[in-house]
């Protein structure tokens, strides 16, 4: 019966310590897994390699200036090419009068 | 109708571009993109309008393939036209926040080429009304129903290939400040697109009316037949 007892709290002993290592072992993979890697030294903007320097700004305002000048260069083209009809119609329709 | 129309909506839609900027600004900086996920507003705005004159264009087309209606078939070579731009700026606007974001400015994934192809498409419509000769409108019409089927395809491509491009997802989600500015931009966009295709259209129908007037004038053998 003693002995019994005993082979019961030692196999409770090594499964809850096993489920407590197992358990730290998931928690610990899952903190370095979501944690940056940590930075032991500072390194200026000017001495990180040309692909990682680029500035966004000048980007944002090329994308911003592009769709701008499509827009409204688009508009300004139907405009000029409507004009340019309909003065062609103007002039037909005058002359087809004249007849 | 239409000539009333379209001073008020240039106006406003003007108005709406010019406050744009500010809204945009003000919108949250996204957590990993930084500044350069601005270029979203304008970006996702020019790909539903294209969208949107891929779907009109397919429709008229259909309408002018089956009905015979010639209206409709102007009404799809002006939003080929509005296509192929607002295509454009979306093909120049995603590459340069590619550049900053994925560090490439192109990437041959399933998205980005099928928008690409669906630009093509509608580029191809507009070659052959304007070089294929007399009865290419037909064609062009056949092609523009591909277009409209490639929409979707394009449109889910993001949720069911793997692709570096965000999922549609994205839209749903956003938190009001992004949501705004988006939302503002997508109107003063779609008032823009509606005055373009007015005009557009206009332009079609003044086009057929020369054509007319040119062919009367060459039955009275007075003037020579206008090809352009």
């Amino acid at each position: 019966m003693q002995m019994r007892r005993r082979m019961l709290i030692l196999t409770l002993t090594i499964v809850t310590t096993c489920v407590t290592v197992a358990g730290g072992e998931v928690r610990g993979a899952g903190w370095s897994a979501a944690q940056p890697a940590q930075q032991d030294e500072f390194v200026p903007i000017d001495e990180l390699p040309p692909e990682d320097q680029l500035p966004a700004a000048p980007l944002l305002v090329a994308a911003y200036a592009f769709a701008w000048v499509a827009i409204f260069g688009y508009l300004w083209s139907i405009w000029r090419r409507l004009t340019k009809v309909e003065q062609e119609l103007a002039e037909l329709a005058r002359r087809a009068a004249e007849r | 109708m239409t000539r009333r129309l379209f001073g008020p909506l240039i106006a406003v839609a003007t108005l709406l571009f010019a406050g744009a900027p500010v809204l945009i600004a003000w919108a949250p900086y996204e957590s990993t993109m930084g500044l350069v996920q601005k270029i979203f507003y304008f970006h996702v705005a020019s790909w539903v309008m294209m969208f949107l004159s891929a779907f009109v264009c397919g429709v008229a087309s259909a309408v002018f393939l089956f009905k015979g209606r010639v209206a409709a078939d102007r009404v799809a070579a002006a939003a080929a036209e509005l296509a192929v731009i607002f295509g454009l700026i979306g093909l120049v606007t995603g590459p340069l926040w590619a550049r900053k974001a994925w560090g490439v400015w192109w990437q041959w994934d399933a998205r980005l080429t099928m928008a690409l192809v669906l630009w093509m498409i509608f580029t191809a419509y507009l070659l052959l009304r304007e070089y294929g000769g007399s009865g290419s409108e037909k064609l062009a019409a056949g092609v523009a129903l591909f277009g409209l089927a490639n929409v979707p395809f394009v449109y889910w491509s993001v949720n069911v290939w793997r692709t570096i491009h965000p999922t549609t997802n994205v839209v749903p989600t956003l938190v009001p400040g992004m949501a705004g500015a988006l939302w503002w931009s997508l109107v003063a966009f779609l008032l823009l697109y509606t005055a373009a295709m007015m005009a557009r259209v206009r332009l079609e129908g003044q086009r057929a009316a020369l054509d007319q007037l040119y062919r009367d004038l060459d039955d009275w053998g007075g003037q020579p037949h206008n090809e352009g």
